[in-house]
């Protein structure tokens, strides 16, 4: 059995975790003092991209190769935007270090800017998350305060970061990249097209570094502890750590920090199991296509093992479901979430959103009709890859793994008008209608 | 309603200093306005006309973009909202553990379903959409105090702490 491995929620549960005390006792600033003072701005993107450090917001993309992309010779100002506005569903990994451990985002976000040249941050928060946002401003006012922020940090001549904490007001959209951008920038929260990506084109139309706040909060203890440490935790693609969010149907739902690799089995019995026979697992946040229990059990969660399952690692927020969770209603869920968070800028999202959601709820409400799974399919088809951001396939995904992993529960459904799980409750789909 | 026909509003002398500061932590100015919209809804206790009106002439865009703005958000608090708004969560991990019995408690005791405004003003009732503490359903957030575990019997003392 694989053990957690408590680095960034060793402290968490502490009183005052939050404080700069704290943190500075746990040896805080002291990676970045180093990286910073004697490691070249080259260096230190190598030294992440030699990490193998690979971004724990949802995408996965390598976080050294990402920051090579930003020009190096351009005077124009550039930009380091952290992604806190985790709202995936199933997904509250941030929310535990932006509340609990916030110095170690502001000690890497340091490092992200000695490597990229940069010296202005805005750390994107949910508008949902008031104590996390206070929090952070507290921390980025210590940090200010003991000199960790503001001009010649770490007594380095020119190396200055101004970080601002932006709080976002209540939109899931904004957790994409360049939504996110969007909305700091004072806009609705839009996607942009992408080429031009963030790394040459982005916050203000300047050279922007995107990246989620636990990715940044793993660059202290990558730098203190050497690139051979994080190794030796995870696979060859697919190294290091990863704060696992288990929540549903287990006994103790929470962050799980683990490496890289632990199986959805070993997540589930660490977590305290559940009393009843287990049925489908969402592995990456709701977005990532449901897997069937006991088929997956075994499944690795690397960045590989959920794709050649058929799903995807996401945010590793894994989600439980029993037996007596109906599918039907499950999806119903889901899709009332997606239909009201499309921002509404491409057509096959802002219609297929809101059709697949009528569809569903005409067969959670027992009047399917012959034909209704197919036209499911087929307004997930013809959404995914056709729009400007991955929304199409957050929706997508689940229409088309509920109804191809379960396809005898939707067509039951259809003909007898009713749940036929074995002992399903509807408690999935609170307020059909 | 244009422009003329709303009250005339301005910032108190520290809700100005804090708009100015903010105003030179951003390249430019119209990226204040989402912390602009947080100090007029706490100044003012929603977003109104008049609120938006305001938020319009110290960014410098019109009234209609502002509008448009607000309106994308659902976490601003409205003039059309109760006084204390009620976010509880019915996403998916929140509907496994219970979210359906907490709003369903809710709506009883409030008298109100999912959506609409007690008719003393005091509470708006709202489904949230993931409140990213999948950890802890039911859940449920009353303005900005989260509320963890939330259990039926624990309501009326809660409710009682918002007058």
């Amino acid at each position: 059995m694989t053990e957690p491995v408590k680095v960034l929620t060793e402290f968490v549960h502490e009183d005052e975790s939050w404080t700069i005390d704290r943190y500075l006792r746990a040896g805080g600033y002291e990676a970045a003092r180093k990286a910073c003072t004697e490691m070249q701005p080259e260096e230190i993107i190598d030294f992440v991209k030699r990490s193998g450090l690979r971004g724990r917001g949802g995408a996965g993309f390598p976080t050294g190769l990402k920051w090579s992309f930003v020009p190096k010779d351009t005077d124009r100002p550039k930009f380091l935007a952290l992604n806190g506005d985790e709202s995936e569903p199933g997904t509250f990994k941030d929310r535990l270090v932006m509340e609990r451990w916030p110095h170690s985002i502001i000690e890497g976000a340091l490092i992200a800017c000695r490597a990229v040249g940069i010296s202005t941050v805005y750390l994107y928060i949910r508008g949902e998350m008031p104590l996390g946002y206070r929090r952070l401003v507290g921390a980025v006012k210590e940090a200010y305060d003991r000199g960790f922020l503001g001009k010649n940090i770490f007594g380095i001549d020119g190396f200055d970061v101004d970080m601002t904490i932006h709080r976002g007001a209540g939109a899931y959209i904004c957790g994409e990249e360049t939504g996110m951008l969007s909305s700091i920038e004072g806009g609705r929260g839009y996607p942009k097209l992408k080429p031009p990506f963030p790394a040459v084109s982005g916050l203000f139309g300047m050279p922007t570094v995107v990246n989620n706040v636990v990715t940044i909060a793993y660059l202290p203890y990558i730098f203190g502890r050497g690139i051979e440490w994080w190794r030796s935790f995870g696979t060859e693609k697919s190294p290091g750590l990863m704060p696992y969010s288990v929540s549903g149907h287990v006994e103790r739902r929470g962050v799980y920090e683990l490496p890289l690799g632990v199986t959805l089995r070993e997540l589930f019995e660490l977590a305290g199991g559940w009393s009843r026979p287990m049925k489908a697992v969402i592995p990456g946040g709701s977005s990532s296509k449901v897997l069937r229990l006991p088929d997956a059990w075994d499944v690795p969660m690397t960045f590989e093992g959920p794709m050649e399952a058929g799903s995807m690692l996401g945010s590793a927020a894994v989600v439980f479901m029993d037996e007596t969770v109906c599918m039907v209603d499950a999806l119903y869920n889901l899709l009332r979430f997606y239909e009201h968070e499309s921002c509404g800028q491409c057509t096959p999202c802002r219609e297929g959103t809101g059709w697949s959601v009528k569809i569903v709820r005409r067969i959670a409400q027992g009047k399917g009709r012959p034909g209704d799974i197919e036209t499911l399919l087929g307004i997930a088809d013809q959404a995914i890859g056709k729009t400007i951001c991955v929304f199409a396939e957050a929706f997508g995904w689940p229409i088309q793994s509920y109804v191809a992993l379960f396809r005898d529960e939707f067509e039951a459904y259809i003909r007898k008008g009713a749940h036929v799980a074995h002992g399903a409750q509807p408690q999935a789909a609170a307020h059909a209608g | 309603m244009s422009a003329e026909t709303v009250d005339k509003r301005e910032l108190s002398p520290e809700a100005r200093k804090e708009f100015e500061w903010l105003c030179g932590r951003y390249p430019r100015r119209r990226a204040v306005l989402l912390p602009l919209l947080r100090i007029i809804e706490r100044e003012f206790g929603c977003i109104d006309e008049a609120g938006m009106a305001l938020a319009a002439e110290l960014i410098g865009i019109s009234a209609a973009e502002v509008k448009s703005v607000v309106s994308f958000y659902t976490h601003y608090k409205r003039d059309t909202d109760g006084k204390y708004v009620i976010w509880v969560c019915n996403t998916l991990p929140c509907a496994l553990r219970g979210a359906r019995e907490l709003t369903d408690a809710l709506e009883r005791k409030l008298g109100v379903r999912c959506g609409q405004r007690t008719a003393d003003g005091r509470f708006s009732l709202k489904k949230a959409e993931c409140l990213a503490s999948c950890d802890t359903a039911p859940c449920m957030q009353i303005d900005d105090d989260h509320y963890d575990h939330v259990t039926e019997q624990q309501l009326d003392e809660i409710l009682a702490r918002y007058e």
